[in-house]
Order: structure tokens, then C-alpha cells, then sequence
């Protein structure tokens, strides 16, 4: 029987090419070296503070998120695809963004229903009408994938507002490189540590007209309780600019300032890291304490850019999602070059019948829930529960999508008795300013149980170092 | 007509606070129903930012005063000439699409009797035009909450004016945004104020209002505290989903401290 999941170092021809010189490595560890260097890359990770606190949890906030010492790896010619498309689906998103507070011209040609767009939560009135510099609204675009073969990738979000994860990409590969200085020198691996380089200057590249200099960029954090803290101080740290808190900005007149011990400075960019709801009491919640009063009208004014644009958050939702292929072909022109879990709409007759037919294959889900709940996963029930749900379709199609069940694929993974496949999935972190940039990696969390296809850091996942091989 | 305005906030405090930070939503936009001749807002002491237009439409203003202070003055002079325009807002330039008008906030989220209002107030009239549903239902909330100043407050939810069963124009605007929202019909607040003396109605010369969205002829004024459309009587300074949303100031004091605040509005009609 063959592997129903792919996996990315050994498919049905034997030892793929990316994985080649990776082979030799792990055969000749021996076990004790391979728990000396796990020790060891936990000493590193504890060293340079990187952890990760789960809401909600209550537990240690300084639990390490595990790392497995097995790279993810990636042939140039793999990535120059993925690469392609990923900025595609970043260009689009912020092409739509800037449509739906401007003119809204994908929603007067029908292609995306008017309520789906303006009755979402996130779309924010505070700045219809209003256009950030450049036209950008999503700086930085985390796009979710998972791999189910060889040239089959699929997207199963796009992160939009302030996507997390970027420091551990930027470890992964530090803490790789000091342990396996060799593998470094024998495998063209591409750098990722322009990233930080990178970001500034996508920052920096949005600053507002009104800035007649080299830009204040800053760092706005909801401070040290926040799960992302650490990567929140450690990207300030590497870009060289100020970590601040709402009570470290205020505004005067038409600018917003910083504290700073030779007075106040102005601020030009602001790469905030928390909600909109949060950034200003005078425009959202009124009772936040965690963002600058009066941010919104300097911003609105043009006195400073917030990084990404309040109401962001509108192109990356579950209920958008299923147009971004749309938005793709409406705004680019361009087939789009990844592609979405295919989804069938219940509503629509055809769709309702494909799902009937095949419901035992699918996984069934509620139009608006979450959290697995009202939910069918259609391999996984008996015949008596998918009996009792296709009653429930048939009363109500329209309250229900489909899905196939994924397949994602494996990487070689450290395990207790050796390697073993286990399930990964890959968020990059795409730079929308001036340019459309990305580095050449991401973060790949693995699932770290035996047939768990779940790689949430809050549900045990663990994180990997992604490599891209250089052109030769 | 013409209508003057004086309108005077103050702010006292029983010691003194590090400043203000205050967002004006305080000066009138032109559109077909009021043309603006005369408009002075004035903080002694205070910076006053650069004006601009949201996607509403509206003016806004930051106002900053980073001092230490025990007392704020922000006063407003106007001299507005008005139209009767039926209270449809025409020549209003705004961004805002009017379906981001259908969400409810904490203030306009519909309780049981607001639901029930519109169901007994709607019956049999599904198919009526939108414009007659939205006037069934601003006279459906007038009559639901007989006009009774401190029956309510400033922060008054629409399900807490239902259930209080009286209210000022805050709640009548409140809850007819909660009802046109259940009739699938976008609805905002308006501020503004009004020339109340004529008639010599007691409602507050600083007033609110709800406008709805009807399909073909645009936003409506429905003044359910006044039984009427707003007319050549009325001044609108600015719209949003709820109170706070429209407030003319939205503002916190640096520094807290007790504050005593007292205003003053007043709206005449100059002799033609």
C-alpha cells in the first residue's frame, strides 16, 4: 500500500533531491550526539529568550516551543513557484483592500457580495475613503500553506493584519547554523536573515508625505504579557528601532510623539502589534489603555503611517477567503498560481449535489462556525453520524461548505526511536511596501504526535528551520 | 433660515489635570439642507490640529493641551442658513458604503422588546416601500418611549431605554437604528442641533437624531423624539453607529481628577 500523504524527502522514486546531502547527516549521528545537540539547542533557545506563552492556558509563559533539529527543505525551483505565487496573493489582497474602502469596484461588478465585505466586523468606517501611502494596507502577509505532493500546494488562510512567527524563522536558522556550522558549508542554503533589513525598509518605504527625512519607525507593542512579546522585542532589537507602548506615544496637534529622555521625538511609521479595537480610545474602544489617544486622526491626517492599515483585517477573513482566487484574475489579470482548499458551496445545487454524493470523503462544515464545532469529518465518522448529518445538509444546505480532507504532506522528523514522517505545513512572511519582497524560507511547524495533522504551537506543534537551496 | 449658534463646553476640575486630548466632530459639513456661513471652534491655549473629512463626511478636529490646567473652555459660534430639504441628505459628499451601516454596537444590539416592536410594527407590511416601514417604525419607537429627560443617561443602551420604557432623543435615536437594523435597512445617529424654541418643545438644543437608508432616495433624517423629518430647524454636525460613535467630543483628561462640566447651548433664528 502506498503512502496516502506525501512526503517530501522520500516519495515513490526514493530519496528526492532537496533532501540529498541531509541523508548522510542524520544516518551517521549516533544517538547520543543527537541528544547532546538537543540539549544544546534548547540551551540556545533559553539563551536568547525566545518562548512562547498560550493564552488562556495558565501554564509556564516561558515554555519553549519544541524544535526539531531536522531542516524542512525546499529546491530553488520548488520555491520560484511558490515564491511567485505568494506575492500574487499578496499583491491581490492589498489590491482588494484598497478597493473596498475606495470604490468597491469588485463589489458593483458582482464578483464578492457587498455584505460579505461591508458587514464584516472588521471592515472599519473609520477609514473609508482613505488611502494609506502607497496604497498599502497589509505590510506584511503571512500566507498559511500546506503541501499534498510534489507540485500541489494549497492555501489554507492569509494572514493579513500582524502576522506572528517571524522570529522563530530568523532562530531556527541562528541556532542551526551554530550547531551545524558543516551542513551550512556543504549545502547552499538560502540566507534568511535579511529579513530584519528587509522589514525596516518596507517600513520605512510607507512613510507619510509630510516626512521630509529618514523615518522614525517604531515598534508599538501591547506590552511584555502578550504572547508575541518576545518576537515583538527581538524585531525592534534587530531592525534598530524603538519597542514602545501606548504610554511612550502621544499626540499633539497633527503628529504623534515619542517620550524619549532628550524629549519628544516625532514618529513617521508605527508596525503596531496590537488590534485595531485597541489602537485609539477616541476612535475605537473607548476603553483602551493600550494604544495612543488621537492616533487615528493623526494617521487619517497623514501625520503617520500604522503598519498594517487599520482594517486590514477585512481581506483575510474565513468568509473572504473563498474570493481570493477572484480577486486574483479581477485586480492582477493573472490565473492565480496557488490555490485555495477547493470548497463547495451547499447553497448552490451542483455543489450540494457533488457533496451528497461524496459526503463520507469530505469534511462538512457550518458557514459560520468555528472550532470544529457543527462539523463533519467524513473518513473519520461512522455510518450512522454521517447518516444523521446528511439529514441536516438536506434540510439546510445553505448553512454548509465542504471541503476535501487534506492530505498534508511529511518531513523526516526526530523522533524517540529514530526519524520519523511527520505532518508540516509552511507560513512565509511576505513585505508589502515600495517592492513586493520575500525571503527565501518561512516558518514549517510540524505536528510532533504520530498522524496528528494539527501543527498549532498552542496544540504541541513544533517548529523546524525551512531551507531554500540556492540555484546551483 | 438662519440659525446662530453659540454652544459652550466647560470643563472644571478640583485639581489641576496634565491637559486634554479631545477629537471635534463640531463643525457643520455644507450639503442641500444648511450652508455654512460663519463657524469658529476656539480652545484657549490648545493646539488645534489640522481639519479633515472622514469617509463620512464629517469634519473632524484634534484638539490637544498638554498643560497643567483647572479648567478647559471649547466654545462654538456658527451662523448656518438652512433648508427644508424633508430631511433627505442631499449633497452630502461621504465614502462610507451604506451597508456598513447594518451592524449593531453594544449600544444599538436589539434586545426581545425591540424585536417585538418591529414584528407587531412591521405585520403584514413586508412589502411595504422602505420609506413607509421606516416611518412606521420611527413612530412606532416615539410612541414606545415617551420623551422623559432622566429617564436615561448618557450611556443608556438601546435594550436599557426599552426596557426603562421612556428616553431622550439619544435613545429614541438608539433605538430606531436597533429597529431599521432588524428591517434590513442601514441606520446611523446623527448629532446636530436644534431650534427648539419656536414650537417651544423642550428638547435639547444640542440634539441626535437617526438617519435611515432608503433605497433611491439615500439617507433620511427620522426625528423620533420631535414626531418628524429634520427641517430647516435642524443643524447636522456629524454621523456614526452609535452616540459615542457620533459624539461632537470625544475626548479623555490627562491626569484625571473630578470634574465639574457645564453647557451651554443655544440656537436662534435670525429675524429674515
Amino acid at each position: 500500500m502506498t503512502d496516502p500523504f506525501f512526503n517530501e524527502m522520500y516519495d515513490q522514486n526514493g530519496l528526492r533531491v532537496p533532501y540529498r546531502m541531509l541523508e548522510g547527516w542524520y544516518q551517521n549521528m549516533p544517538a547520543e550526539f543527537r541528544a547532546v545537540k538537543q540539549a544544546e539547542a534548547e540551551g540556545l533557545f533559553r539563551r536568547y529568550g525566545i518562548t512562547f506563552a498560550v493564552y488562556g492556558e495558565g501554564g509556564d509563559p516561558d515554555r519553549l516551543i519544541p524544535f526539531d533539529m531536522f531542516p524542512r527543505v525546499f529546491a530553488a525551483n520548488e520555491w520560484r513557484r511558490l515564491e511567485r505565487g505568494i506575492k500574487q496573493r499578496a499583491r491581490a489582497l492589498n489590491a482588494f483592500l484598497s478597493d473596498v474602502y475606495d470604490r468597491g469596484e469588485i463589489i458593483r461588478a458582482g464578483r464578492i457580495p457587498a455584505d460579505l465585505v461591508y458587514r464584516n466586523d472588521a471592515y472599519e468606517i473609520a477609514v473609508a475613503g482613505f488611502r494609506p501611502p502607497l496604497g498599502v494596507f497589509s505590510h506584511i502577509v503571512g500566507i498559511d500553506l500546506v503541501r499534498t505532493g510534489a507540485d500541489q500546494f494549497y492555501v489554507l488562510e492569509d494572514n493579513c493584519r500582524t502576522p506572528s512567527g517571524v522570529s522563530y524563522m530568523l532562530e531556527n536558522r541562528e541556532v542551526m547554523m551554530r550547531m551545524f556550522p558543516h551542513l551550512f558549508q556543504e549545502n547552499r542554503v538560502a540566507p534568511v536573515d535579511g529579513y530584519a533589513r528587509l522589514l525596516k525598509r518596507t517600513l520605512a518605504s510607507v512613510a507619510p508625505a509630510k516626512c521630509d527625512r529618514d523615518p522614525c519607525v517604531v515598534l508599538l507593542t501591547p506590552g511584555h504579557f502578550n504572547s508575541a512579546y518576545y518576537e515583538h522585542s527581538f524585531l525592534a532589537d534587530l531592525m534598530g528601532i524603538e519597542l514602545v507602548e501606548g504610554q511612550d506615544l502621544f499626540v499633539d496637534g497633527d503628529f504623534c510623539w515619542m517620550r524619549t529622555t532628550e524629549g519628544p521625538k516625532k514618529v513617521d511609521v508605527i508596525y503596531r502589534r496590537i488590534d485595531d479595537a485597541y489602537l485609539d480610545p477616541l476612535c475605537f474602544r473607548p476603553d483602551s489603555t493600550l494604544g495612543v489617544p488621537g492616533l487615528m486622526n493623526v494617521y487619517r491626517s497623514g501625520g503617520v503611517t500604522i503598519c498594517s492599515a487599520p482594517g486590514a483585517g477585512v481581506a483575510d477573513d474565513k468568509a473572504i477567503y473563498t474570493y481570493v482566487p477572484e480577486m486574483i484574475r479581477f485586480y492582477l489579470g493573472e490565473a492565480p498560481i496557488l490555490e485555495n482548499v477547493p470548497t463547495w458551496q451547499c447553497a448552490k445545487p451542483d455543489d450540494l449535489k457533488y457533496v451528497q454524493e461524496n459526503i463520507a470523503d469530505l469534511v462538512v462544515k457550518e458557514v459560520h462556525g468555528s472550532g470544529g464545532y457543527g462539523m463533519l469529518v467524513g473518513p473519520k465518522a461512522d455510518k450512522a453520524t454521517i447518516e444523521t448529518f446528511a439529514a441536516k445538509l438536506a434540510a439546510n444546505p445553505s448553512n454548509y461548505i465542504a471541503q476535501p480532507t487534506l492530505a498534508l504532506s511529511t518531513c523526516p522528523t526526530f523522533v524517540e526511536e529514530g526519524i520519523a514522517p511527520r505532518h508540516v505545513d509552511l507560513r512565509p512572511y511576505c513585505l508589502v511596501g515600495r517592492d513586493v519582497e520575500l525571503v527565501p524560507g518561512g516558518l514549517t511547524r510540524v505536528a510532533l504526535t504520530e498522524g496528528s495533522l494539527v501543527v498549532n504551537s498552542s496544540q504541541g506543534g513544533g517548529v523546524k528551520d525551512t531551507w531554500v537551496i540556492a540555484e546551483e | 433660515m438662519i440659525l446662530t449658534v453659540y454652544h459652550k463646553t466647560s470643563y472644571d476640575f478640583a485639581s489641576p489635570v496634565g491637559g486634554i486630548l479631545q477629537s471635534h466632530r463640531l463643525t457643520p459639513a455644507k450639503c442641500e439642507a444648511q450652508k455654512i456661513i460663519e463657524w469658529q471652534v476656539d480652545v484657549p491655549g490648545a493646539v488645534m490640529g489640522e481639519m479633515f473629512r472622514d469617509g463620512a463626511g464629517d469634519y473632524i478636529q484634534t484638539v490637544s493641551l498638554r498643560m497643567p490646567v483647572t479648567s478647559i473652555e471649547v466654545t462654538v459660534r456658527g451662523i448656518v442658513e438652512t433648508t427644508d430639504t424633508s430631511g433627505i441628505l442631499r449633497g452630502h459628499r461621504e465614502r462610507v458604503p451604506p451597508r456598513a451601516y447594518m451592524r449593531d454596537t453594544l449600544r444599538t444590539e436589539p434586545n426581545r422588546a425591540i424585536r417585538d416592536l418591529v414584528d407587531e410594527t412591521l405585520h403584514g407590511k413586508q412589502d411595504a416601500p422602505e420609506l413607509e416601514r421606516a416611518h412606521l417604525l420611527a413612530a412606532a419607537v416615539a410612541e414606545a418611549l415617551p420623551y422623559r429627560p432622566g429617564a436615561t443617561h448618557a450611556h443608556t443602551t438601546a435594550a436599557e431605554a426599552m426596557s426603562e420604557g421612556a428616553g431622550v432623543c439619544q435613545d429614541h435615536a438608539q433605538v430606531l437604528i436597533a429597529c431599521a437594523h432588524l428591517a434590513d435597512m442601514p441606520a446611523r445617529y446623527v448629532s446636530g442641533y436644534l431650534n427648539a424654541t419656536e414650537d417651544g418643545t423642550p428638547h435639547e438644543a444640542s440634539h441626535a437624531w437617526a438617519e435611515i437608508y432608503v433605497a433611491g432616495l439615500g439617507w433620511i433624517g427620522f426625528d423620533a423624539s420631535n414626531k418628524c423629518c429634520p427641517n430647516e430647524h435642524y443643524i447636522r454636525l456629524g454621523s456614526g453607529l452609535d452616540a459615542e460613535d457620533a459624539a461632537p467630543i470625544r475626548g479623555l483628561v490627562l491626569g484625571g481628577a473630578a470634574e465639574t462640566l457645564d453647557v451651554t447651548v443655544v440656537i436662534e433664528a435670525q429675524q429674515q
